[in-house]
């Protein structure tokens, strides 16, 4: 099958300063992708790219099967684009935006399209009222809901949660997960770790301008083996006693109440070890748990050394 | 590009919400050059014994209504960079719209407004005691110019408006306009000014355009600006256009990146 989004090699420069260098990925139809990287790694860039807003110095991209620079047309006809900031017009009210975007896209129906869409994310009572006086959720649902007329392919939304609450959060999250399960091909970009590990089917990394990792949040999980094993003591007094036990070769660290954590590289050898060593200072821990590495940690260790890199 | 039409008008119904919801924007452009005519009229009347045979409110008109196109400009200018800095005009961008219907929305809704404010403005003269001796063809020649000089300061407050980094600015460059407007035989004869300024003043743009739509209003004939004044019009339009266009094109819009 062929692929939702396609970017081979782009490259894009602005006055001698590289924000992409050799950016490639693919995204299968009816997936949802995640470009995860910090302020500044060039995430807005990619998407101004896949949206015809910019031009790529180097390198092609494709989109729905149409090249971006050689067929923005075609191209646009199968996206559409949800920016940082809600993309809404203030002065006309709810419907009137729906409206607005219901006629520029030749859909059948637009008065028949904003209703259903007012109803769905929750508008009806304010359809009538300038958007200048909704919240910024509102503004934002509103927003979405404007993407969505016309049925596009792909939808690009680019840092869709930032600086929301977390109930605003988990609204954003319900209607991404809904989108994705109607068929559509979703590409967004995040800050945040956890939200590409909630949503996204695969996820790239980019970080100053590079894809440093790509794969499914599980896959990446894998790039830092082995994890964490959290130990838990009696008292603060015994949890003393294990650190001096388990000494500089396993490098414990002493966590809330009397909790001692111990990184390990997951194999056999040296998680028993650890018990070896409990077991010969006659300290038993109350409880103790495995927990397997994080996007987050992930995250740190990818960029924290490709960063030293430079 | 069967859509470009029925895009443009779309735009342009969007944009004409924008200016009839916004009250002080109507009454800036209407209410400021009526003020400066009554101003002019009644207060600075005793201009006119410069003006020898033609009253001093026939004489100003041409000058008024051509304030009144440049203060509505401004605010084309204005409500297009509000478009580029809130983001929804890249939203046009990345969608099956013809992007001559973008600017063209634009163009035509300020087009519409200004042509509406300078009649406002014409009917008020009336009222005040301004006579024409044009007949119809002076009037249709009239409006024509009317017309021409509106597109063609509308593309330059399209320039302006993608090009001003905040809303603020976008609208500034009218004030130039405006200036050029008074360093002109606008208000008051050329002759009466000192020589330099006289010389700036005559070889300025605003002045070939005002004494041609005074000869039409006066005598109902274009007189021996009209070449120099289709000129300078033309030549704005083509480069604010072109100018236009370019930005368009060229310079990503893409604000807080």
């Amino acid at each position: 099958m062929e692929p939702a989004i396609e970017a081979t090699s782009l490259r894009k420069s602005y006055k001698d300063v590289p924000v992409l260098n050799d950016v490639s990925f693919s995204v299968q139809k009816g997936t949802v992708f995640a470009l995860l990287g910090s302020n500044g790694a060039g995430k807005t860039t990619t998407i101004n790219i896949l949206t015809t807003l910019i031009k790529a110095d180097g390198g092609t991209a494709a989109v729905a099967g149409y090249d971006v620079a050689a067929r923005p047309a075609k191209v646009r006809g199968e996206i559409s684009l949800t920016g940082q900031f809600a993309a809404v017009d203030n002065r006309l009210t709810g419907r009137e935006n729906l409206l607005l975007i219901g006629d520029l896209r030749h859909v059948a129906d637009p008065a028949g399209t904003a209703v259903d869409l007012l109803r769905r994310f929750g508008l009806e009572g304010a359809a009538d009222r300038a958007v200048s006086t909704f919240s910024g959720g509102m503004r934002r649902r509103l927003d979405i809901a404007m993407s969505l007329i016309g049925s596009p392919a792909v939808i690009f939304l680019d840092e869709p949660t930032t600086g929301f609450d977390p109930e605003a959060r988990n609204e954003m999250w319900r209607t991404i997960r809904t989108l994705a399960a109607g068929g559509t091909t979703v590409f967004l970009t995040t800050q945040y770790l956890d939200e590409a590990d909630e949503l996204a089917d695969d996820i790239a990394v980019l970080h100053q301008g590079r894809i440093v990792a790509r794969g499914t949040a599980g896959e990446l999980k894998k790039l830092v083996p082995g994890g964490l094993i959290e130990l838990t003591f009696r008292d603060e007094e015994t949890r003393d006693a294990a650190a001096t036990a388990l000494g500089t070769s396993y490098a414990p660290a002493k966590g809330e109440g009397a909790t001692l954590t111990v990184t390990t590289d997951g194999s056999v050898s040296r998680i028993a070890g650890i018990f070896v060593g409990l077991a010969d200072a006659h300290i038993e821990p109350t409880e103790f748990s495995q927990k397997a590495a994080t996007l987050d940690d992930v995250f740190l260790k990818i960029t924290g050394s490709s960063g030293e890199d430079r | 590009m069967t859509h470009a039409l029925a895009d443009t008008w779309t735009l342009a119904r969007r944009s004409l919400r924008h200016i009839t919801r916004s009250p002080d924007t109507v009454i800036t452009v209407l209410v400021m050059p009526i003020a400066l005519m009554l101003l002019f009229v009644y207060v600075l009347g005793g201009l006119g014994q410069l003006t020898g045979s033609v009253s001093y409110v026939d004489f100003i008109v041409p000058g008024i209504v051509v304030m009144t196109v440049v203060s509505g400009i401004s605010y084309a200018a204005v409500r297009l960079n509000m478009d580029v800095q809130s983001g929804i005009i890249n939203r046009f961008r990345t969608m099956p719209v013809a992007p001559s219907s973008i600017l063209g929305g634009q163009v035509a809704s300020s087009t519409l407004s200004n042509l509406f404010s300078s009649l406002l403005v014409l009917l008020v003269a009336l009222a005040i005691g301004f006579r024409s001796h044009a007949g119809i063809t002076g009037w249709l020649i009239f409006a024509g110019i009317l017309l021409l000089f509106t597109l063609a300061t509308t593309w330059l407050a399209i320039f302006f408006g993608l090009l001003a980094r905040t809303t603020e600015g976008a609208g500034a460059f009218s004030y130039v306009l405006i200036l050029f407007i008074f360093i002109s035989p606008a208000f008051v004869p050329t002759s009466s000014m000192t020589p330099w300024l006289r010389g700036f003043a005559e070889h300025q743009p605003m002045t070939p355009v005002v004494e041609t739509m005074r000869s039409l209003l006066v005598n109902g004939t274009v007189g021996p600006h009209i070449w120099t004044a289709m000129a300078w019009i033309l030549g704005i339009l083509v480069v604010s256009y072109l100018l236009s266009v370019t930005v368009y094109k060229r310079k990503a819009i893409v604000v807080n990146t």
